[in-house]
């Protein structure tokens, strides 16, 4: 046996004790080793694979400019060419034309866009291209007449049949102006609503029903918001469907509950003191709650407030009750547009059979997250100036 | 009581214990009871409390002194459930009129609480805001020149003169203190309830705002709850002492501390019980 220490603060369960922490410890290390791990996991993988379509194929090839051509562009390149050149390139040749007269009547060397099959070739992916086209593109390689270029075209157009000629761009504006729409609805009324139950709302039976309906309205499942959209927006009122509008309107009721619960939590949270100094000077209610209650629980209301929105923002099921799953191609110029939004571009993308659409599901999502880190980082940046310290 | 006779003020003239000096009297309170839901916290409080005096409110914890003093400017309208009946005058104008707006009562009655609570906003803010609400001043010169004779009157202006912006909660807890008691002169009060105003303040602080506040009595009515007997003794002019919500004894300061007729109030005074 051991020597008993004689120490006066000697506890015998010291040992136990100390296991027993460093056990609790331990499990609290593996949970968050697990979650960072699987989390770094996933950027790596969706940065891998969504990384290529920011990149595009190009070919240096003759392509012949004319009247004939131009009327049909499918005649400008010839032969092997014609295999490995974008239909929708040359489709849009001869507006291009228009644009720089002096294409006319020549016989150039021009940077092509390649097809995507001829793309996924190039970034060494699964393809259809046939034996002999990739022979061919091989021997251009070796003289250099192949490069990937940054994909600007992804990033300014919208949905398209042709992969290589599909972008980003029309659902981002999509997003934008359905969230828009989702916070002059949502913030405003939520912020409302959450100050009268709060402060002003008598504490009887109904207000209780109430706060007990708008803290299970937070838990819903969101696909029954899009019922309801779809039921009282475009049914009953006549909103257009799959417009901004209507999309954003839809998403408001989602958000609606969780800025209510948010913002009553962060009034409530102000102290009483606060209120009493106010009521002492004889101010009114209202005084108190505008000039000094509000401005304290404005840095968690917001906090509340665009968690929500950019929860919002990744909805899916909701906009597509609502029709923002739509085949849009050009971004929309009013609230009453057609549109599609960033995650209903990535469903209907991640359902296509083209390879070249797998890259660009993986690209949008990034694309999403880039939209959700920089709100995130806008809310940050709007809480710390209106956190004015006291 | 001889309500029917329709002289009220000789209900009191029978009561031993009432001050017998010819005061002029700010707030007039009869047969005072309050109920917070089931439960009585004040019984049948009669007191008159007389203007440009300090009158002290003291008794052991629990015993309704706040509650009492909150009823002054109707601050137990925010308590749910609380219940009071009884008459309150100011100047003989009833406080609990149906009739009357509350805000009014309040501008009148300025309070100063237990824990220093300006606003989260600059020391210049602070005082002006109320005054401002209820159109007092306009704003500019006019504003300016109340904010610094209200921070004079707290003895806070050479304190804080360079600093107006500020946060208010930037000041150490005793000029917090005063920078709540400017607030409440601001609005240009007739009566100032204090609620423990110097528990949470060193001895240092706790000295300069027991001089202000009788600097204040030259123009101003104060009720004060304390729990610092010696503080009582030495800034109040009148004395209640509480129990268990009953009005046990009311005098003047000197002759509850030195000579008390109830033997409960000896015994809390000597430190027997509370
Ligand atoms: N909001 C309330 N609801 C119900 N009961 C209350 C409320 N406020 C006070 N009471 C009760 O009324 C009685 C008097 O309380 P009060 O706060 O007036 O005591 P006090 O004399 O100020 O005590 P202290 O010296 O500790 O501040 C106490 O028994 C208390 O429990
Ligand atoms: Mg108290």
């Amino acid at each position: 046996m051991k020597e008993q220490n004689d120490n006066y603060f000697y506890i015998p369960q010291i040992k136990r004790r100390n296991q027993k922490a460093a056990l609790f410890k331990g499990a609290t290390i593996m949970a968050i080793v697990f979650s960072v791990s699987f989390l770094i996991f996933f950027l790596v993988d969706l940065g891998r694979s969504g990384y290529p379509a920011f990149f595009q194929t190009y070919v240096k090839m003759e392509v012949t400019i004319n009247e004939e051509t131009v009327e049909n562009p499918y005649a400008a390149v010839k032969g092997k060419n014609l295999k490995i050149a974008s239909r929708a390139w040359l489709r849009d040749l001869p507006s291009e034309v228009k644009q720089n007269p002096t294409w006319m009547n020549t016989t150039r060397e021009h940077w092509v866009l390649a097809n995507s099959e001829v793309d996924q070739y190039v970034k060494g992916k699964e393809s259809r291209t046939k034996q002999n086209d990739r022979d061919y593109v091989d021997e251009l390689k070796e003289k250099g007449f192949v490069e990937l270029k940054f994909n600007t075209i992804f990033l300014t157009t919208g949905d398209s049949k042709i992969p290589e000629n599909s972008g980003i761009y029309s659902s981002i504006i999509g997003t934008v102006m359905t969230i828009i729409v989702t916070m002059l609805i949502a913030f405003p009324i939520g912020v409302m609503t959450a100050i009268y139950l709060e402060e002003f709302a008598p504490d009887n039976r109904w207000t209780q029903i109430i706060e007990v309906n708008i803290n299970n309205l937070a838990a819903i499942p969101s696909i029954l918001f899009g019922l309801l959209g779809l039921a009282i927006f475009i049914n009953f009122f006549g909103v257009p469907r799959s417009s901004p509008l209507v999309g954003g309107m839809t998403l408001a009721l989602m958000c609606l509950p969780v800025i209510i619960v948010s913002s009553k939590a962060s009034l409530k949270s102000v102290p009483a003191s606060i209120r009493q100094a106010g009521f002492g000077l004889g101010l009114t209610k209202w005084q108190i709650v505008r000039d000094h209650v509000l401005p304290l629980a404005m840095p968690g209301i917001m906090t509340g407030s665009i968690i929500s929105i950019a929860h919002a923002l990744g909805e899916t099921a909701p906009l597509i009750i609502v029709g923002m799953i739509a085949f849009v191609p050009d971004a929309a110029t009013s609230f009453t547009d057609a549109a599609t939004v960033l995650p209903a571009q990535i469903f209907t993308w991640a359902g296509m059979p083209e390879k070249a659409y797998l890259e660009r599901t993986a690209a949008g999502i990034i694309v999403l997250l880039a939209v959700l880190l920089s709100m995130n980082a806008g809310a940050v940046y709007l809480r710390k100036k209106f956190e004015r310290k006291w | 009581m001889t309500m029917e006779n329709g002289f009220i003020h000789t209900t009191f003239n029978d009561r031993d214990e009432t001050p017998e000096i010819a005061e002029s009297i700010k707030i007039e309170v009869k047969n005072l009871d309050l109920f917070y839901g089931d439960k009585q916290a004040l019984n049948s409080i009669n007191m008159d409390i007389y203007t440009k005096k300090i009158t002290a409110l003291i008794g052991p914890s629990g015993c309704g002194k706040s509650t009492f003093l909150r009823c002054i400017n109707r601050m137990n309208d925010l308590v749910p459930n609380c219940r009071v009946e009884g008459f309150i005058g100011i100047d003989g104008h009833d406080v609990y009129d149906k009739d009357i707006d509350v805000v009014a009562v309040r501008k009148r009655v300025g309070m100063v609480f237990q824990q220093p609570n300006p606003f989260p906003k600059s020391i210049y803010e602070n005082i002006a805001y109320a005054p401002l609400m209820h159109d007092i001043v306009k704003k500019g010169k006019e504003c300016d020149e109340l904010v610094e004779r209200s921070l004079k009157g707290a003895n806070l202006w050479e304190e804080v003169k360079d600093k107006l912006r500020d946060p208010g909660t930037a000041l150490s807890g005793g000029q917090q203190q005063r920078l709540c008691i400017a607030r409440a002169i601001a609005v240009e009060p007739d009566v100032i309830l204090m609620d423990e105003p110097t528990s949470a303040l060193d001895p240092i602080s706790t000295e300069k705002i027991e001089n202000l506040m009788l600097d204040l009595k030259k123009n101003y009515t104060i009720v004060i709850v304390t729990h610092n007997m010696q503080q009582a003794a030495r800034i109040a002019d009148y004395t209640a002492f509480f129990h268990m919500g009953n009005l046990i004894e009311y005098s003047d300061a000197k002759t509850l501390f030195v000579n008390p007729k109830e033997k409960k109030t000896e015994d809390y005074i000597t430190g027997r019980f509370g």
